[in-house]
């Protein structure tokens, strides 16, 4: 735990960043830009879980391993997405949302 | 001295994140995501969990940043700018958004948190044995479950950014070559002059 700072504290800094990537995932209309706002979203997840297995369960590791396993998941599901983006932009020439509301082309 | 660079960090994080939420150039956007992620990698330094920063630092810095700048090298024209929703819009979403944070921070300063004095740190070769472990609070289940993840996401990553073709390449033309034979031969007889017109 770092010395001098609560766990609220911690967990306000963790909700701030969870509602400003709610907020960009609301407002952008660029694909990559939703992309970006989710990574900020899973980030401030992963503060979480780590934070709270410091705190409160210190001699436990399910948090950190937990943490592990949503970086992992959070790597392929980017990489998927920037496929899918590349592909989109080479049938659609656009990666706006607005463009890309139909899957099939 | 750890409060005051918490604090630091904090505000780096959140500016960061604003800033990348609301640049209206791409690529600055995600710099200041990269931004966000080292000083998340910054706070584990400071709860001592080593390994998860080194982790966030090689995966997520190294790793997820550097291929988002690469879709958008491949996609974007880098002196355009984002269109953005319309100002009614972003003030309503932002006042959603800030509803929503006070739900959390109530429920957050309202939870009693028994918050435990001790602090213990943890070692690389612990994580390692939790996540090879059979035994009841061991995690080898999910951890084959993440490779096999891991290879399909990459195999689909490849058969998608790969497979599909451009629309929009116009159709090449189909060439005749007899045809184009006879209308070069018709060319060379038109352009032939008669020989009385030069008078010889």
């Amino acid at each position: 735990m770092i010395p001098g700072v609560s766990i609220n504290e911690i967990l306000t800094l963790t909700s701030i960043l969870f509602f400003i990537g709610v907020y960009g995932f609301i407002t952008r209309k660029n694909l990559i830009s939703i992309l970006i706002s989710l990574e900020l979203i899973l980030n401030s997840s992963i503060i979480n879980f780590v934070v709270i297995n410091k705190y409160l369960y210190p001699e436990l590791l399910q948090g950190m391993v937990y943490s592990i396993f949503i970086i992992a998941v959070a790597a392929a599901e980017t990489a998927l997405a920037v496929a899918i983006i590349i592909n989109i932009y080479r049938r659609t020439g656009s990666v706006e949302v607005s463009e890309t509301e139909t899957m099939k082309h | 001295m750890e409060k005051v660079i918490f604090y630091i960090l904090a505000i780096i994080m959140v500016a960061a994140a604003i800033a990348a939420v609301s640049s209206r150039k791409m690529l600055r956007s995600v710099i200041y995501l990269l931004f966000v992620l080292i000083g998340a990698a910054g706070l584990y330094f400071q709860m001592d969990y080593n390994f998860l920063a080194a982790i966030q630092l090689t995966v997520y810095a190294g790793g997820v940043v550097v291929l988002i700048i690469f879709s958008v090298l491949l996609i974007h024209h880098i002196e355009m700018k984002l269109e953005v929703a319309k100002k009614s819009r972003q003030a309503m979403s932002a006042l959603l958004c800030l509803l929503g944070l006070s739900v959390f921070l109530a429920t957050i300063y309202a939870h009693p948190f028994e918050v435990a004095g001790v602090s213990t740190t943890t070692t690389t070769a612990e994580i390692g044995r939790a996540l090879l472990s059979f035994e009841k609070q061991g995690f080898i289940l999910p951890f084959e479950v993440i490779s096999v993840l891991l290879l399909s996401a990459m195999i689909g990553a490849i058969v998608i950014a790969k497979g599909g073709r451009a629309i929009k390449q116009p159709p090449l033309q189909k060439i005749d070559p007899e045809k184009l034979l006879k209308d070069l031969k018709k060319e060379v007889t038109e352009e032939k002059v008669p020989e009385e017109e030069i008078g010889v």
